[in-house]
């Protein structure tokens, strides 16, 4: 009898639980339809409503088990269009190249276990950087983690280093407001990479859906305005220096000032450096425009560093590329420091002037504070100085009629295509070279990866940018060393008709290791010879783009026009000069003054 | 940069999961060093408070402090000399040893004698830092099995 009435019971219950689910259905088919606060809907389409609410138009990804219910929302959903790339990896970059491009935050999308351990690089990418992006990894359900489930992987613990913030959603209710919270940590103050990771019950999970229209995190507030006593006591200090010098960072594009610092050169006939990370922020003709400094910087950048009297640096963080041996590091002169992020400013050099807050911000103050008393004639003196410096040794390179010169290519690019253009590049030589010959004239026109230097990024940050700036010519230059990481994303550029053209400057050498290598380890080339290589023309065409086998000046602008023409993936394979060597250069832990200038060939 | 200095730095955070190996991998990562670590939330609130001893130059003091603030998380970290400081410690001895001796020792450490068994007598003191360090050295001839100590507290005068 008690059995019967259980299962009577059981019936009752299986007739109601299906009601439930009907209704369920219902609403999530009609909610767009229902007022915003009658939202039923599962964890993942959450994800996809908080994309849409944050304006995200396109999503980079790769599907997996722990994050299939997002795409399954995602295949219902037309409010953004998702890009497959062929690797967790590209997609994240892919996302940063968009980010870097746009100035939005970039989004990717992965999942859990190896999707997620292969973002990891790009995460650590955007993360050095500051550049904002939200990346969502699907993981096991909660009743799986801490059990070495399948594809599990300790996603908050790993990423933790190299993101901004990460978020693991324990409860449903939480995720509108962590993917606001994501957005908001990953665009404001010094921005960087967010880390959403997603359980995969959590997205099964059906909840109302409410987003946040406000981010209140009591524990973040970051100082944008600047110190004003200490902006008054800065602009005391320019007005007193003789020879002060704008060192230009990053944080000039990611702040989006660079009117407000030509204006301030302008204003002032202020000479200026720019980092590796601010080329385009001054303009390649601006005559107070004195290079790229550090490393890879050139004569006059670096002799201006070593002789100023005043570094009024601007959303730059003193990177050991950039100062070299940090005890002659701008040894006469005092320092204005202007960061939004606190933990910079005195973390390499004795700030004496130092000011927390938004570049921009700050700029719009220090320009009111020097107006009427600052004058274009006041450093000529100075700037005299550094044009003899340049004149002495002035960035070039020797131009040879027999074998193309690197150097030679991407100023050529630069000539046809200029301020068209957006650059990206992989990490070596060819990126130096590109930072220090290309015309860069605006912000956003250069892309690469600066602080952590990841081979692999060019390509699909490429991608990236072209689907951010579809009215702009896309060029990644790169090496025949960097573009075989991630070179599966030809697939993806064919299939979406991303006409990416990628310029490889080969030279068979794992280039700029080799030229370390002579320089300092009496030429044994260990491990850098690239000289066994696929056949790229074919190797292009054969993931549906177009190739090109480059070996004259002629052949090299005909394939870059055919290539912007044709509209399609492309690699122009580049055979150039084997041993040429980026100058100047300054050796690690040596003083920027101390470059290494002329060329003495190694070659055998 | 010699001026590698005992320091102390109270960390008011959210209270959270994982909001301590945030700042125990922060320690880690940018190669900072933790002496003792003791957390524990904040009475009525959501908050928890996180104690670390360190040792550092101030340039690296001032990193420390900072980057343990450019955490989501963090609401306060306060490093200053003005801080009053206890920690507690346990310490096991062996029943053979002098008890009266043992009490005595425990007194002159604002402590006493908290557990007796069978075999064994447990002590418990709570003083400042330096003081619970000649509590242990002057415990040595009592020969103690075991001994283990909380880490710092400390509050803001």
């Amino acid at each position: 009898m008690n059995y019967f009435l259980d299962y009577i019971q059981l019936l009752l219950l299986k007739r109601k639980y299906l009601a439930f689910l009907d209704k369920i259905t219902n609403l999530t088919k009609n909610s767009k339809t229902i007022g915003a606060e009658f939202m039923k809907m599962n964890g993942a389409r959450m994800v996809c409503e908080a994309l849409i609410a944050e304006g995200v138009k396109t999503v980079f990804g790769y599907p997996g088990g722990a994050i299939m219910n997002v795409y399954d929302e995602i295949y219902k959903q037309d409010g953004f269009e998702h890009i497959l790339n062929r690797h967790e990896q590209a997609s994240v970059h892919a996302a940063d190249g968009y980010a870097r491009a746009t100035g939005e935050v970039g989004v990717a999308m992965v999942t859990s276990g190896p999707g997620f351990t292969n973002a990891v690089t790009g995460l650590a990418t955007a993360y050095m950087d500051s550049i904002p992006m939200v990346v969502v990894s699907g993981q096991v359900p909660l009743s799986l983690i801490g059990t070495d489930g399948f594809q599990e992987i300790d996603a908050i613990g790993i990423s933790r280093p190299c993101t901004k913030h990460n978020f693991l959603v324990r409860e449903l209710s939480e995720l509108p407001r962590i993917m606001k919270e994501a957005f908001h940590i990953a665009r404001t103050g010094r921005p960087g990479p967010v880390l959403v990771d997603v359980p995969k019950d959590i997205t099964a999970e059906i909840g109302e859906f409410v987003y946040p229209s406000e981010v209140n995190i009591p524990s973040y507030k970051p100082t944008t305005k600047g110190n004003k006593r200490q902006i008054e006591k800065a602009v005391d200090a320019i007005l007193k220096s003789k020879k002060p010098l704008l060192y230009i960072g990053g944080g000039v594009v990611l702040s989006n000032a660079t009117d407000l610092v030509r204006k301030l050169a302008d204003m002032g006939g202020i000479p200026a450096v720019e980092t590796l990370m601010a080329r385009g922020v001054m303009g390649a003709s601006n005559p107070l425009l004195q290079g790229m400094l550090g490393m890879h910087g050139n004569y006059a950048s670096n002799m201006a560093m070593s002789e100023t009297d005043l570094v009024i640096s601007l959303g730059a963080r003193f990177d050991d590329r950039v100062t070299g041996k940090l005890s002659e590091f701008a040894k006469y002169a005092d320092i204005i420091h202007v960061d939004i992020d606190a933990a910079n400013i005195g973390k390499l050099v004795d700030v004496d002037y130092p000011i927390v807050g938004d570049v921009k911000l700050v700029l719009e103050k220090m320009i009111v504070g020097l107006e009427g008393k600052i004058n274009a004639d006041k450093y000529s003196d100075w700037r005299e100085v550094l044009n003899r410096y340049d004149t002495l040794h002035p960035q070039t390179f020797t131009d040879s009629d027999s074998v193309i010169k690197p150097q030679w290519a991407i100023e050529r690019i630069g000539e046809l295509l200029g301020e068209q253009a957006i650059i990206t590049s992989d990490v070596g030589q060819h990126q130096m070279w590109t930072a220090q010959h290309y015309p860069f004239d605006r912000p956003r026109q250069w892309i690469n990866s600066g602080g952590l230097g990841t081979m692999g990024f060019g390509f699909p940050s490429a991608i990236g940018a072209k689907r951010g700036c579809p009215e702009k010519t896309v060029i990644n230059i790169t090496g025949d060393g960097s573009i075989l990481m991630n070179v599966q994303e030809l697939v993806t550029a064919s299939e979406y008709k991303i006409p990416v053209i990628n310029v490889i400057l080969n030279n068979n050498f794992l280039g700029m290791v080799r030229q370390w290598q002579t320089f300092f380890y009496e030429a044994r080339y260990a491990e850098t010879d690239l000289s066994y290589q696929p056949n790229f023309k074919l190797l292009a065409e054969a993931c549906g783009g177009i190739g090109y086998d480059v070996t004259t000046k002629a052949e090299f602008d005909d394939a870059l026009k055919d290539a912007i023409e044709k509209d399609r993936v492309a690699f122009i394979n580049v055979a150039v000069n084997r041993f040429e060597n980026v100058l100047p250069m300054v050796p690690a832990g040596g003083a920027l003054y101390n470059m290494i200038l002329d060329d003495k060939p190694k070659e055998k | 940069m010699t001026d590698n200095r005992r320091r102390v730095v109270s960390v008011l955070v959210e209270n959270e999961s994982s909001v301590l190996s945030r700042v125990s991998g922060l320690f880690a990562g940018r190669g900072y060093n933790i002496e003792t670590l003791t957390v524990a939330p904040v009475p009525n609130t959501n908050r928890s408070r996180i104690t670390i001893v360190t040792k550092g130059s101030e340039r690296i003091l001032e990193q420390i402090t900072k980057q343990l603030h450019k955490l989501i998380p963090v609401h306060k970290v306060v490093e200053h000399d003005e801080m009053v400081e206890k920690e507690m410690v346990l310490a096991k001895f062996p029943i053979e040893e002098n008890l009266a001796d043992i009490q005595a020792l425990c007194g002159a450490y604002n402590g006493g004698i908290v557990n007796v068994g069978v075999n064994m007598l447990i002590a418990m003191v709570a003083d400042e830092p330096c003081r619970v360090k000649h509590f242990i050295e002057a415990s040595a001839r009592y020969n103690p099995i075991e001994i283990v100590r909380g880490g710092v507290v400390a509050i803001e005068r």
